[in-house]
């Protein structure tokens, strides 16, 4: 069988497929499906310093090949979200990375600091959220900021730090540039895309926060392309994701040079979807005589 | 334990306008709780979400389920020409349901409301007009109560209506159905300090608890969210103490 194990910051993981943080909870939910062993991380669902109610309903809305999310980074805080969650994920053999969102600088510097004792592997920083007032995507439009918050954490973070960037900007190579440049250990690329669904029979927003961000099929061609320029633009590791169905699409992400992929919006639609692209890529590796799933990331160029 | 599994259409017929009633063979059919229900997947990979339906009635056998849905949307309009004999796949159960077990000995009203009957055995239900479905059917299990907006058919008004007129009393009321019928139910239910079961409903996507779409706002704060949100896909219908959520 192939060697399917990579590593980001010096954090070894046996495979590259990951849960794109707020679709697969902490893994509670889903452990009814797959296996969590088997998985190369658990991405957790944004967790802040204090307990967020989140948007008001309808949250969710069908577009056509994907689906609109304005949850609003809902979450119980990092008190409970150590005790429970943490608890829950540190039981099996697979990598926890836990996503953290704030409304300010200090906000996420609180949720880093009480991390920084925890079982956690990693951290993923969310910069890009678009369905929150404050916070979150204020911090990922500008090289500046997120050059500024990146540089922040980094300095007081005892984890490895993962910048998780929008792709709601004009050009996002200069948001990974900048996040490599402040320290990052690696980025995540892409979060969903602001878009907006209208009711017609309701004659208003599909959403109640009227626009939502876009995830699912229909985005992954935009999500390989960013991900193929970041990888061109910077040196250090990239997961990717936006849109992955299965192993195929798993692969083209890793092939425009993504070192991790995460698997989101799909595993609402195939609960099974995650440990099935890692046996597909396993599969294609396989099939391909690949000895070392090094061989296939950014074979495109 | 919740699984994604292929069901077989064993009938889809229309039983009023825009109404259908569809039954899937499924081994899903031998765990069935009332009140609990299925995501079905449309099978074009344009709609991909699995749509949350309300299971009607298990066989006899329970080798099948009944779901009685009306059609909304694309989703729903694609499963109203599915043919006997067709795979669909679906995801469950899901939900909580009711439970059952508080209900013995007790006297219960079964209070429903438009495409939220079919969930319900009998006994109050509530139409827009005469374009009535299921009565027949809900009748042999026990008196059926009917209330329609227009007044065609029984009670005019709605189920709390027809609840207050029949002058009836009862211990613990389960109800499913559109949000204003269900926060008049939690009203009479606390002025008459009844237990209350209420299904809800509210666009989700995952429908197993992950994706945080389908919340109702609570009074307390959730024990799982510790926000004043609840998940109406895993947690409300779980309430074993008077249900707190305000609609």
């Amino acid at each position: 069988m192939a060697d399917t194990r990579i590593n980001i910051a010096g954090v070894d993981f046996k495979n590259p497929v990951m849960t794109a943080s707020g679709t697969f909870g902490s893994g509670m939910e889903y452990g009814e499906f797959v296996d969590l062993n088997k998985l190369g991380a658990v991405v957790t669902k944004g967790v802040a310093n204090i307990p967020w109610e989140g948007n008001s309903t309808p949250r969710v809305t069908e577009v056509y090949g994907g689906m609109l999310n304005a949850i609003g980074l809902q979450n119980p805080g990092i008190d409970v979200f150590i005790e429970r969650d943490l608890e829950f994920l540190k039981k099996y053999d697979t990598r926890i990375i836990v996503n953290v969102c704030g409304k300010s600088v200090e906000d996420y510097l609180e949720v880093v600091d009480r991390l920084g004792d925890t079982c956690a592997d990693m951290m993923e920083i969310n910069i890009s959220c678009p369905n929150v007032k404050e916070g979150a995507i204020a911090f990922g439009q500008k090289a500046e900021s997120v050059y500024d918050i990146t540089k922040k954490i980094k300095d007081r973070a005892k984890k490895p730090v993962i910048m998780k960037l929008s792709p709601n900007v004009t050009d996002i190579t200069e948001m990974a540039k900048a996040a490599e440049a402040a320290g990052a250990d690696a980025i995540s690329l892409i979060n969903t895309l602001t878009g907006m669904k209208i009711d017609i029979n309701r004659r208003t927003f599909a959403l109640a926060n009227k626009t939502g961000g876009m995830s699912g099929p229909a985005i992954k061609p935009i999500a390989v392309r960013m991900v193929y320029q970041c990888a061109q633009a910077v040196k250090i590791p990239i997961i990717g994701m936006g849109g992955i169905a299965g192993a195929e699409d798993a692969l083209e992400f890793l092939m425009a040079g993504a070192t991790a992929v995460a698997v989101g919006a799909m595993n609402f639609v195939n609960p099974y979807l995650t440990e099935e692209v890692v046996a597909g890529i396993e599969d294609y590796l396989y099939k391909e005589k690949i000895a070392d799933i090094h061989e296939i990331i950014g074979c495109v160029n | 334990m919740k699984k994604m599994t292929s069901a077989t259409v064993i009938r889809n017929e229309e039983i009023a306008c825009d109404i259908f009633s569809l039954w899937l063979e499924t081994d899903l059919a031998k765990g069935v709780i009332p009140g609990q229900f299925v995501g079905v997947y449309p099978n074009n990979a344009s709609t991909l979400l699995p749509r949350p339906i309300s299971i009607c009635e298990v066989d006899e056998k329970k080798t099948a389920i009944r779901l009685v849905y009306r059609i909304v949307g694309k989703g729903t309009n694609e499963m109203s020409h599915l043919k006997t004999g067709r795979a669909v796949r679906i995801l469950g159960l899901l939900g909580n349901g009711y439970d059952i077990t508080r209900a013995t000995d007790k006297k219960i009203a079964l209070m429903a409301g438009g495409i939220g009957i079919p969930p319900m055995l009998d006994i109050f239900l509530g139409y827009r007009d005469n374009d009535t479905f299921l009565i027949e059917e809900l009748e042999q299990y026990g008196k059926v109560h009917v209330a329609t907006e227009d007044g065609s058919v029984g009670t005019k008004g709605n189920v709390m209506d027809a609840l207050e007129g029949s002058g009836l009393s009862t211990d613990i009321i389960c109800a499913c159905g559109p949000m204003p019928m269900l926060r008049a139910i939690k009203k009479y239910s606390e002025e008459k300090g009844i237990d209350a079961y209420i299904s809800l409903e509210e666009r989700m996507a995952c429908g197993v608890g992950a994706c945080l779409g389908c919340v109702c706002k609570t009074v307390e704060k959730d024990s799982h969210s510790h926000v004043n949100n609840a998940r109406i896909c895993t947690d409300v219908q779980d309430s074993r103490e008077r249900f707190s959520f305000t609609c």
